[in-house]
C-alpha cells in the first residue's frame, strides 16, 4: 500500500513536496556559495584599486557597501574575503576530515589504538578552541600558513568523535563477526565493511564543519594573526573599521559582517538539508 | 556503601585524569612554541637597545643554548612550585597578571553564561512547546542566524549602536596597560561590562535554546507523556509538568560542557570592547611573542574547561536519577 | 459513490440492530469501533513520501462488565488502537471510520474530555511513567490543588487494595520492581474511576504468580461494571479472563468470537486463521501455520489472510469480505456461514 502522495506546501513552495523542496533549497544555497566562489576568483586583486575621489562613501547604487578611506569599493572587498574564506575554509575542512577518516581507522585497529585516538581527541578539546588555533598558528610560526593550518588541525575532533562512535556500534554488527571468523584481515574490514557506511556521515560531517572553519579563520585574522594587512579577509576588514567606527563609517563593518554571517548559514543549511534527506525520520515534524 | 566506593572512585579518575591532561597540555604547548620560530630574547628586547653583555646575559635566563629537554624540566619544575615566569609584556610574575585577568574575565563569562543559560532555556521551552508555530519559527530563525553571526561582527554592530549612535556607553572602553582594576570605579565598571557581556550572552544563547528545543520535543514524543496525555493532561500541563523537570539537567550540564566556547567567545569579545580581560591578555601575548604569558594562560584555560566538563559529569554520574535506572535496567 | 453507498447501509443495520436490542441498555456497547482506518504519511531515504497503512477496516464493540481481549501478534499496530481511540496519535496520523463512545460520536475533541476520566489507558511499560517524578504525583495525576488532599486519601486506598507499601508514593519510577511497576500503572486507571479501560500488554515478562494477579485485576474491574479492552499477544492469558476474543491480523479484526468458542477442540471458531492460531496452542497441536503477516506497505486487494488460507477461494481475492454476524460473534470471511 505504498504510494507517493504529493502534499502541498502553504507559502514559498506552495505545489511542492517536501523532497523537492529540500532538494531545491539544497540546489539555490549551492549556487549562491559557488558565484561567490567563482566572481572572487575573477575579481582577484580588484579589490585593491583605489581611488581618492570617492573615499568613505556611504553605500550607494554604485557602491553597495560604500567605500573606505582608500576609497575601494567594500563589496568587491567582501566578495573577495568571501571567496577567500570559503577556500580556507574547504581546505581546513578537507585536511580535517582526512584526519578524521585516518583516526577512525586507526580507533578500529585495536584497543590500544583506540585508546589512543581518544586520548588526542580529548587533549584537542581540552583547550578552548580559538586558543589553541593561536597557539598552533603561532608554534607554525605565525602569518597566512600559521592560521591556515592552525585551523586545519584542530576541526576533526568532534567528528573523530562520532566516527568513533559509529564504528564501535558497526563492529557489533554480525557481518563484521562473520568476516574476521573468516579471516579477513582487520585493514580488509576496516576498509571493505566500515568505511563506506561511514562515508555518507563524513562528507555530512565535513560540510557542517566548514562554518565553523570559516568563522575560526575570520576570528583569528580579526585578531590579527595571520593574513597580512592587505589581503582582502574579511577578518581584516572588520578590524581594519573597527578604527574608523567613531567616525560613523558603519558600512564598512556591517556588510561585510552580515555577508559573512550569510556565507555560514548557507553552509549550516546545506548541511541541515542534507541530513534530512539522509535521514528523514523526523521530516514530517 | 556502594555510594561512597562510587564517590571514591569518581574522585581518583578524575584526579588521575586531570594530572595527566596537565602534564600532556604542558608538554606538547611548549614543545609547540619551542620548535616555533619564535626568539624569545627578540620578543623581550623589542624596541630597546641592548648591550651584547646583557643580549647574552638574556640568552642564558631564557635558556637559549640549553636542551629543549631540559629547558621543559625546569620550566615544569618552576611551574609545579607555582612560578609561572614573569610576562614580556605587563613586566611582571604571570601569576599575578593571570589571576587579576581571570578574575575580570570570570565576571564577565559568568554574567553572560547565567543570563544565557536563563535566557536560552525559557526560549527553547517556548519554542519546543509551540513547535510548528510562528513563535517557534521565529526562535528558530533568531538561534539560527545567532549561531551563524561572527562573535566579533556582532560585537561591532553592538558597539556601533550603543555606543557611536546612541552614546549610551563610551566608545573608547579600554584602560591603559598598567591601570589595575582598583583604579576604576565601580560605575566604570559596570559601565565597561555590560555590552561584552550583552554579547556573550546572546550568542550563547542560540546553542542553548536549539538544544532545549530539541530535548522538550524529545520529551514531548515520549512515552510518559504519551500517558500523561492519555490520561487527560494538557498542552501547558504537560509541559509544566514533565517538559521543564526531565529537560532541566540535560540543559545545565550541556552549560557546563560550553566552557570552552565561552573562553573562546570572550577573547573576541573582550578585544573589541578592550576590556581588561584575560582574552584581551592571551591575544596579546600570542600577537607580542609573550611566551611565559600564553603558555600560563593555556594551562588555566585547560583548568578552566576541566572543571566545567567535571561539574557535567557530576550532574550525569551522580545526580540525574535516570542514569541510575539505565544502569539498573543494563 | 460506492462506498458511501456502502457505509449507508451499514448504518442503516446499525441502527435496526440498536432498535433490536434497543431496550436492553447493558447490551449496547460502551465503545463501538466501526470501520476504522489509520494510516502515517513517512518520509524514506531521500524524502521520499509514503503513505504506511497500519489499520483497516476494523470493526469492534466492547460492553460494560465485559472483557474484550484484542488477540495478535507483537508489532501488528495493536497499540496504535489503543491510541487511535485516546486520540494520542502522533501528528502524521490520518484516521478514518467511526468510533462511538456511550452513544455518541468521538471527536478529538471529545477524545480530549474523557480520557483520563471515562476512558483510561494501563500501558505496557515503566517507560510511560516520567522517570523524574515521584509516584504518588504520578498516580494521582494533573489536578487542582483544592482536590488534592482528596486525591491523595483515594490514592492511599488504592494503593492499599494492590499491596503497595506507602513508602511507594515517594519513591521514582526506577525503584519499583516489575510486579511493582504494573500495579502502580492499574493504579493510574483505577483512580481515575474510569468505565472504559483499555490495557495494553500489561502481561509480558510476568512470572506465573504475578501475571495471575494482573489478570484478576481486570477481571474485578469488569466485575465492577467496567468496560475492559485488553490487548495481548498471549492468547492464553486472554482466554483466563476475557469473556469474548477480537482476532487481529494485520491491522484488522478477522473475528470476534466468545471465548466458549475456543472450547471443544475450537470447532466453533469462524476464521481459518482463528482457527489456526486455536491449533497453535501448546496445550493443542502445537502446530504452528505457515508464512508470515503481510508487511504494512504490501498491497493487498482481497482478504488480508489470502496468501496463508487453506480454504480460499476466487471470490477471496477480490475485494476484502463482509463483516458477517455468525452465531453469537462476527467473522469478516466468505467461507464462514
Amino acid at each position: 500500500m505504498s504510494t507517493a502522495v504529493v502534499t502541498v506546501n502553504r507559502g514559498l513552495f506552495r505545489g511542492l513536496n517536501l523532497r523537492q523542496k529540500t532538494l531545491l533549497i539544497i540546489g539555490s544555497t549551492s549556487l549562491l556559495l559557488l558565484a561567490i566562489v567563482i566572481s572572487s576568483v575573477f575579481l582577484e586583486g580588484e579589490s585593491l584599486q583605489t581611488d581618492f575621489g570617492s573615499k568613505n562613501l556611504a553605500p550607494s547604487l554604485e557602491h553597495p557597501f560604500g567605500t573606505d578611506w582608500m576609497g575601494r569599493d567594500m563589496f568587491i572587498r567582501t566578495l573577495e574575503g568571501l571567496g577567500l574564506s570559503i577556500l580556507v575554509g574547504g581546505f581546513a575542512s578537507t585536511i580535517s576530515t582526512v584526519l578524521t577518516v585516518i583516526l577512525g581507522l586507526l580507533s578500529s585497529a585495536g584497543r590500544s589504538a583506540d585508546a589512543f585516538v581518544s586520548w588526542l581527541v580529548d587533549l584537542f578539546l581540552s583547550i578552548p578552541h580559538l586558543l589553541l588555533i593561536i597557539l598552533i598558528s603561532i608554534g607554525m610560526g605565525g602569518g597566512a600558513t600559521g592560521v591556515i593550518i592552525g585551523v586545519a588541525l584542530t576541526h576533526w575532533p568532534s567528528l573523530t568523535r562520532v566516527v568513533r562512535a559509529e564504528i564501535k556500534q558497526l563492529k557489533t554488527q554480525e557481518y563484521i563477526h562473520i568476516s574476521r571468523n573468516l579471516g579477513r584481515s582487520k585493514w580488509w574490514i576496516a576498509t571493505k565493511h566500515i568505511l563506506p557506511h561511514l562515508v555518507p556521515q563524513i562528507l555530512l560531517g565535513t560540510i557542517l564543519m566548514f562554518p565553523h572553519a570559516i568563522l575560526h579563520e575570520a576570528s583569528v585574522t580579526f585578531l590579527g594573526f595571520g593574513l597580512s594587512p592587505h589581503e582582502p579577509a574579511i577578518g581584516i576588514i572588520l578590524s581594519e573599521s573597527m578604527r574608523y567606527l567613531s567616525a560613523g563609517y558603519w558600512w564598512l563593518a556591517f556588510f561585510p559582517g552580515l555577508s559573512l554571517l550569510i556565507v555560514v548559514l548557507a553552509f549550516d543549511i546545506i548541511g541541515e538539508n542534507l541530513g534530512k534527506l539522509m535521514n528523514p525520520k523526523n521530516a514530517h515534524e | 556503601m556502594v555510594k561512597n566506593e562510587k564517590i571514591a572512585g569518581f574522585i581518583g579518575k578524575k584526579t588521575l585524569r586531570l594530572a595527566s591532561l596537565l602534564v600532556l597540555v604542558c608538554f606538547a604547548s611548549f614543545m609547540l612554541i619551542q620548535y616555533s620560530p619564535i626568539d624569545p630574547v627578540r620578543a623581550y628586547i623589542g624596541e630597546m637597545p641592548v648591550t651584547p653583555e646583557h643580549k647574552a646575559q638574556l640568552e642564558e635566563y631564557w635558556g637559549v643554548n640549553t636542551p629543549p629537554q631540559e629547558k621543559f624540566l625546569n620550566w615544569a619544575g618552576d611551574i609545579i612550585k607555582g612560578d609561572f615566569g614573569t610576562s614580556l609584556i605587563y613586566r611582571m610574575p604571570v601569576i599575578n597578571v593571570i589571576k587579576e585577568r581571570f578574575t575580570a574575565s570570570l565576571v564577565l563569562m559568568g554574567i553572560s553564561w547565567l543570563f544565557a543559560g536563563f535566557l536560552g532555556f525559557v526560549l527553547g521551552i517556548v519554542a519546543g512547546a509551540k513547535q510548528g508555530t510562528w513563535v517557534d519559527k521565529a526562535i528558530k530563525i533568531y538561534c539560527y542566524a545567532l549561531a551563524a553571526a561572527p562573535t566579533f561582527w556582532l560585537a561591532l554592530v553592538f558597539l556601533m549602536i550603543f555606543s557611536v549612535y546612541l552614546g549610551w556607553f563610551p566608545i573608547g572602553l579600554s584602560v591603559p596597560i598598567g591601570v589595575t582594576a582598583d583604579n576604576v570605579t565601580f560605575f566604570d565598571w559596570v559601565q565597561r561590562l555590560i555590552l561584552p557581556a550583552l554579547t556573550l550572552s546572546l550568542l550563547d544563547v542560540a546553542k542553548i535554546a536549539m538544544f532545549t528545543r530539541e530535548k522538550l520535543i524529545e520529551v514531548l514524543s515520549s512515552d510518559y507523556v504519551l500517558f500523561a496525555k492519555a490520561r487527560g493532561e494538557k498542552g501547558m500541563d504537560v509541559v509544566l509538568r514533565h517538559g521543564i523537570r526531565n529537560v532541566a539537567l540535560p540543559a545545565i550540564t550541556l552549560q557546563f560542557l560550553g566552557f570552552s566556547e565561552l573562553f573562546g567567545g570572550t577573547v573576541l569579545v573582550e578585544q573589541v570592547f578592550s576590556y581588561p580581560g584575560i582574552g584581551q591578555a592571551a591575544v596579546a601575548a600570542g600577537l607580542r611573542s609573550d611566551v611565559p604569558l600564553l603558555l600560563g594562560i593555556v594551562i588555566f584555560s585547560a583548568l578552566f574547561v576541566f572543571f566545567g566538563n567535571l561539574i557535567a559529569d557530576i550532574i550525569y554520574e551522580f545526580v540525574d536519577p535516570r542514569i541510575k535506572q539505565q544502569e539498573a535496567s543494563i | 459513490m460506492g462506498d458511501k453507498v456502502e457505509i449507508s447501509t451499514k448504518n442503516e443495520l446499525m441502527t435496526a440492530f440498536k432498535a433490536v436490542a434497543g431496550n436492553k441498555r447493558k447490551t449496547e456497547a460502551l465503545l463501538n469501533v466501526e470501520d476504522l482506518s489509520l494510516s502515517f504519511t513517512q518520509y524514506a531515504s531521500g524524502l521520499r513520501q509514503t503513505e504506511l497503512k497500519v489499520i483497516s477496516n476494523l470493526s469492534l464493540q466492547a460492553y460494560k462488565g465485559e472483557i474484550l481481549a484484542v488477540v495478535g501478534s507483537s508489532g501488528s499496530g495493536k497499540s496504535l488502537l489503543a491510541h487511535a481511540i485516546l486520540g494520542i496519535l502522533p501528528s502524521n496520523a490520518k484516521l478514518d471510520g467511526k468510533i462511538e463512545y456511550d452513544g455518541e460520536e468521538l471527536t478529538q475533541a471529545r477524545k480530549e474530555e474523557v480520557r483520563g476520566n471515562e476512558i483510561a489507558l494501563i500501558p505496557q511499560a515503566t517507560t510511560y511513567l516520567d522517570p523524574l517524578m515521584k509516584i504518588s504525583s504520578q498516580v494521582i495525576g494533573c489536578v487542582e490543588r483544592k482536590n488534592e488532599g482528596l486525591m491523595r486519601k483515594l490514592q492511599r486506598e488504592v494503593f492499599q487494595r494492590y499491596n503497595l507499601r506507602p513508602e511507594v508514593e515517594r519513591m521514582l519510577p526506577h525503584e519499583l520492581s516489575g510486579g511493582m511497576t504494573r500495579r502502580v500503572l492499574v493504579s493510574t486507571a483505577v483512580i481515575s474511576s474510569s468505565e472504559l479501560i483499555i490495557a495494553d500488554e500489561p502481561t509480558p515478562g510476568l512470572d506465573e504468580k504475578t501475571l495471575n494477579e494482573t489478570l484478576s485485576y481486570f477481571k474485578g474491574m469488569a466485575d465492577r461494571g467496567c468496560a475492559v479492552i485488553l490487548i495481548t499477544h498471549d492468547i492464553e492469558a486472554a482466554l483466563k479472563i476475557s469473556h469474548k476474543i477480537a482476532v487481529f491480523y494485520a491491522g484488522t479484526v478477522l473475528e470476534v468470537a466468545n471465548v466458549e468458542d475456543f472450547k471443544n477442540n475450537g470447532e466453533n471458531l469462524r476464521h481459518p486463521y482463528t482457527r489456526a492460531l486455536w491449533n497453535a496452542l501448546p496445550q493443542n497441536r502445537f502446530q504452528a501455520i505457515k508464512g508470515h503477516q503481510p508487511m504494512q506497505d504490501e498491497v493487498t486487494d482481497g482478504c488480508i489472510f489470502y496468501e496463508r488460507c487453506s480454504k480460499k477461494k476466487a471470490l477471496c481475492s477480490q475485494g476484502i469480505p463482509q463483516l458477517k454476524q455468525v452465531n453469537g460473534g462476527m467473522v469478516r470471511c466468505n467461507n464462514a456461514a
